[in-house]
């Protein structure tokens, strides 16, 4: 089965790579896009044994620095 | 008595030879080499190193997979027997996602990689690393970091204040760090993480030797002479 982790930064922590792909948009000429936050997507391939317990505490434990980002678990349904 | 000290070498650490160059040249003893997929730690350490460098080439997090090494056990709990523990750079990562000081090194706010000499301001002179300073002393130490952003939220970043564990503060803009922290202490006063590298200014060929005090106030308060 195959799990994503989204990693993303918390609110009101300065995302300086946002801002960077944000002022490269802008350099595309398009407007209109008003904010930009970067994070990052980490793909599993799990047997159906590992639990949601087992998902968090990697998640929690090393795939997030919970000091500055926040996860969201998503198992894909095949 | 002799200093017996511990270099920790993760796969991409780049800064141990330094590291061990200056724990050697200022204690007159040479430190152990660790490699990181040791489970122990040499019996009887005096102080314990994590280097910079680009551990596990900062894949994930920058220090995030070191953290979580074998060896780091071992130092977690040397540490929290009161064993001193210094990181610089990429230890000083290392430290915070081992949970052994507060907060988290960010991207550099400018977005570069910067790798230059910096003014720091001494904070505290009472820890057994920063002894040999002057309180509000101005030293020049050299950086080389792409992560060096200190960030924690305003109620950490006050109690560091006012438990003075602000061991050190940039005295001009480097990197976007919160209130100019260069380096910060754990609460028990053993374990400090600095971003700027001392190991690289301890005798007068490197260019300066405002890094030496550091290593000199360690040997001094712990084996003493």
């Amino acid at each position: 089965m195959k799990v994503r982790v989204f990693v993303s930064l918390k609110n009101g922590v300065l995302d300086p790579q946002g801002r960077a792909i944000h002022h490269a948009i802008e350099g595309l000429g398009i407007h209109g896009v008003q904010d930009v936050r970067a994070g990052k997507m980490i793909e599993l391939e799990v047997d159906a044994s590992v639990t949601d317990a087992q998902l968090e505490e990697m998640a929690s434990k090393l795939l997030t620095n919970m000091v500055i980002e926040n996860y969201r678990i998503e198992r894909v349904q095949p | 008595m002799s200093f017996r000290s511990a270099v920790i070498t993760f796969p991409g650490s780049n800064c141990d030879r330094d590291m061990a160059d200056a724990l050697e040249k200022v204690s007159g003893t040479a430190p152990d080499r660790v490699w990181h997929g040791d489970a122990a730690l040499p019996d009887g350490l005096d102080f314990i190193a994590l280097p910079g460098g680009f551990s596990y080439g900062d894949y994930l997090r920058s220090g995030a997979m070191a953290a979580r090494s074998p060896i780091m056990q071992a130092v977690i709990a040397a540490a929290n027997k009161g064993v001193p523990v210094l990181g610089v750079c990429n230890g000083f990562q290392v430290l915070t996602e081992a949970g052994l000081l507060p907060g988290a090194l960010m991207r550099n706010a400018g977005i570069r990689f910067v790798c230059r000499e910096v003014k720091l301001k001494v904070e505290n002179t009472q820890s057994l690393f920063t002894a040999g300073y002057n309180a509000g002393q101005e030293i020049v130490i050299p950086v080389a970091h792409h992560d060096g952003n200190y960030f924690a939220d305003a109620e950490t970043l006050d109690r560091l204040e006012g438990e003075g564990r602000v061991a050190f503060r940039y005295a001009e803009s480097v990197n976007g760090s919160a209130r100019d922290i260069a380096g910060v202490l754990n609460a028990a006063g053993n374990v400090l993480g600095m971003m700027p590298h001392p190991e690289r200014v301890i005798e007068p060929a490197h260019g300066g030797t405002d890094g030496r005090a550091l290593f000199e106030s360690a040997v001094r308060g712990l084996v003493g002479a």
